[in-house]
């Protein structure tokens, strides 16, 4: 019992806490821009695949890793330039709509610049399962939450520590303000972008060996992650990584006890449960009435 | 006079000239290509198996033109992208029959757009043949509506054999909860009292899981001797990595839906050992050389492999059976009238396609039986044949 306890809780965090990557990269662009991204699932597509292509070239697997979280951060930020930011002054849901559109382009173009096939990359360390009191852990769930971890400090000593960190944080508080004592709020954007579309292809590449990759495999995760930021609470970077892995573990308990043919369904109910009863999510500090 | 007689000359030249154009529109006319329509799911979550059928049927129709095409006539496809949505594959379907006009339809990636279409090509009177793997597709037996796959259950039964010449008699069953996956798990909960085999577990998982690890070590727990994942697509790869990471040991079997070398590539090392009933098209070269199907698939295989630089799958298989043996019942019935093309369909004898002999009756629009299914099993990364 207490083995088939900590698969399970084993196997929620993982997922969690990818999801608590892509949620990050949520509350990070609409902190710049009160704007939602719908192709961020993209970005955690675009790192998976380039990772396979790469390895598939015959790279050195930490090389191709690094080199596809670039690709993303490139794509992302050709992604702010040449959509979101000639439609800067248009309102939030005019970019919400351009970020939809831009996820169904970046699908389309990865089924032409790949294919449609389910793609695996090598695990980072071996498959031989970690036995542990009962249950079994993949050396590669240890990457997914090493990774996270790592991301999480680098994301917390980025905002806490440089200037240009907090210049972000400071927009997101008030725009105006932060213009007024001379933040390039523009530039701010960009990054962001730039900084979102990297964490997401780096949950993209940890989880590829576990999970698989394909065109589509980012709707599925985008998803989650957008639950998993509306219940840590949209745009606080703590309520991202808590949502993120919360989920995670409803997900694997959920699993585990009643069925995993509700796993998606558990995602949806809490999206809709916090929209009903905490609009703000669990660490939400500001009360959102936009979409 | 002389220019009289010229004028004559180029008038009566005229005359022939235009009898002769008419003569040739006329032939023109008799020329006028056989349409075959098609809607697959090139795109979507079944683009796995819509892809190849696209591709073949592209390059079977080239190969029948260049070889002179069908009597006397080119074939001409006419085919369209459903994206496995039931309500476009309809919206295409009655495009094919009222504006293109189609002589017969193959296609139908999916069983959920197939049995969308079956209403129409009903009504409409137009041959169509599937490739969809459900059972419901043909039984019971509709007046116009054929397919190639194997369905379902004959791989449970197939399986089933298989584990009864082991004496095992205790099975837990892990599907997913895709359309394939529940019809296969019902068939499979239905023949399994026939071979004397006990379900003693029965999980299920979401079409898109990435871990199974929790189904997998209830199963672990129990009294089961063989584990059966009715599953399809990618799936069943996760499945089988997570088998050997909880430690599962039992003989583990899939279902046809998986039987590709991609399926083998996914998993890994942790596919070793795995046995799974699929069509011979995937080992044509473990076949003895009197199999009267070795030709066909051997042929099939290369062909498919040298132009699209990609593996052979049964998928495309699939769509190479329905459009030859709509082809041939159109040489038999010696002409594209419907009524008695699908006659001839369903007169088939001892057509030997990628998928095994198909022999069509009044009450079998399919036509395979259990032999066309050979059982596979992993061994050092790729398929060998389980004696």
């Amino acid at each position: 019992m207490g083995g088939q306890w900590l698969q399970y809780v084993a196997s929620g965090l993982t997922a969690g806490a990818i999801y608590a990557l892509v949620a990050l990269g949520f509350s990070i662009i609409f902190n710049a821009s009160r704007a939602i991204n719908f192709a961020q699932g993209e970005f955690v597509m675009i790192g998976g695949m380039t990772a396979v292509t790469l390895v598939g070239i015959g790279l050195p697997l930490a090389l191709a890793v690094a080199l596809a979280v670039l690709a993303a951060v490139a794509v992302g930020l050709l992604l702010e330039k040449l959509a979101i930011e000639p439609a800067r002054k248009a309102d939030t849901v005019t970019l919400i709509i351009i970020t939809i559109g831009a996820a169904l382009l970046l699908r389309g173009l990865a089924q032409l610049v790949w294919d449609k096939r389910v793609h695996s990359l090598p695990a980072f360390s071996g498959d031989a399962p970690l036995h542990f009191i009962g249950a079994t852990v993949l050396p590669q769930s240890l990457w997914v939450l090493g990774g996270a971890a790592l991301a999480v400090a680098g994301l917390s000593w980025f905002f806490g520590r440089t200037l240009f960190g907090k210049a972000m944080l400071a927009t997101s508080y008030n725009p105006l303000a932060a213009q007024l004592v001379g933040i390039n709020t523009r530039t701010v954007l960009f990054v962001s972008f730039g900084l979102a579309a990297g964490l997401g292809a780096l949950g993209g590449v940890l989880i590829a060996p576990i999970a698989f990759t394909s065109y589509d495999s980012g709707i599925m995760l985008g998803l989650k992650g957008f639950a998993a930021a509306m219940l840590g609470g949209l745009g606080s970077f703590g309520g991202a990584v808590l949502g993120g892995l919360l989920l995670g573990l409803a997900e694997g308990l959920g699993a585990g006890f009643v069925s995993s043919a509700y796993k998606d369904a558990i995602a949806f109910v809490i999206i809709l449960a916090v929209l009903f009863f905490m609009p703000g999510g669990l660490l939400g500090a500001r009360r959102s009435d936009r979409v | 006079m002389r220019l009289i007689r010229m004028v004559r000359a180029t008038l009566r030249n005229g005359t022939l000239a235009l009898a002769g154009v008419l003569l040739a529109t006329g032939s023109v006319f008799a020329q006028e290509p056989i349409r075959i329509g098609s809607f697959l799911s090139v795109t979507g979550p079944a683009a796995l198996l819509g892809d190849p059928e696209q591709k073949t049927l592209e390059m079977l129709v080239e190969r029948i033109n260049t070889e002179g095409g069908v009597l006397g006539r080119k074939l001409q496809l006419v085919a369209y992208d459903d994206g496995a949505d039931a309500e476009k594959a309809r919206t295409f379907a009655k495009r094919l029959i009222d504006q293109d006009k189609v002589d017969a339809i193959v296609g139908g990636t999916t069983t959920g757009t197939t049995m969308a279409v079956v209403p129409m090509v009903e009504a409409a009177g137009t041959p169509f043949i599937s490739l969809a793997g459900g059972v419901g597709i043909v039984d019971p037996v509709k007046k116009w509506v054929f397919k190639t796959p194997h369905t379902d259950r004959m791989a449970c039964e197939k399986i089933f054999a298989d584990m009864q010449g082991r004496k095992m008699s205790k099975v837990a069953l892990i599907s997913g909860a895709g359309g394939f996956d529940k019809s296969m798990r019902a068939e499979c909960l239905k023949v399994a009292p026939k071979y004397g085999i006990e379900v003693v577990a029965d999980e299920t998982y979401g079409a898109s899981d990435t871990d199974m690890t929790a189904q997998l070590t209830k199963i672990r727990a129990s009294s089961a001797q063989a584990v059966l994942n009715a599953g399809f697509g990618q799936t069943p790869a996760i499945v089988t990595r997570n088998y050997r990471q909880v430690g599962l040991t039992l003989p583990l079997y899939q279902s046809h839906g998986v039987a590709s070398m991609e399926y083998v590539k996914l998993s890994g090392p942790a596919a070793e050992g795995v046995r799974l009933p699929a069509a011979v098209l995937l080992v044509p070269e473990l076949l003895p050389d009197n199999d009267p199907q070795k030709p066909v698939v051997t042929a099939y295989k290369r062909d498919y492999e040298a132009r699209f630089k990609s593996d052979v799958s049964t998928f495309g298989g699939h769509a190479y059976d329905g459009l030859m043996l709509i082809v041939n019942a159109i040489k038999r019935a010696g002409s594209t009238d419907k009524a008695k093309v699908r006659d001839a369909l369903e007169a088939t004898k001892g057509y030997i396609g990628t998928a095994g002999v198909v022999n069509m009756s009044p009450n079998d629009h399919m036509g395979l039986d259990p032999s066309a299914f050979v059982m596979l099993e992993v061994k050092n990364g790729t398929w060998s044949l389980v004696k």
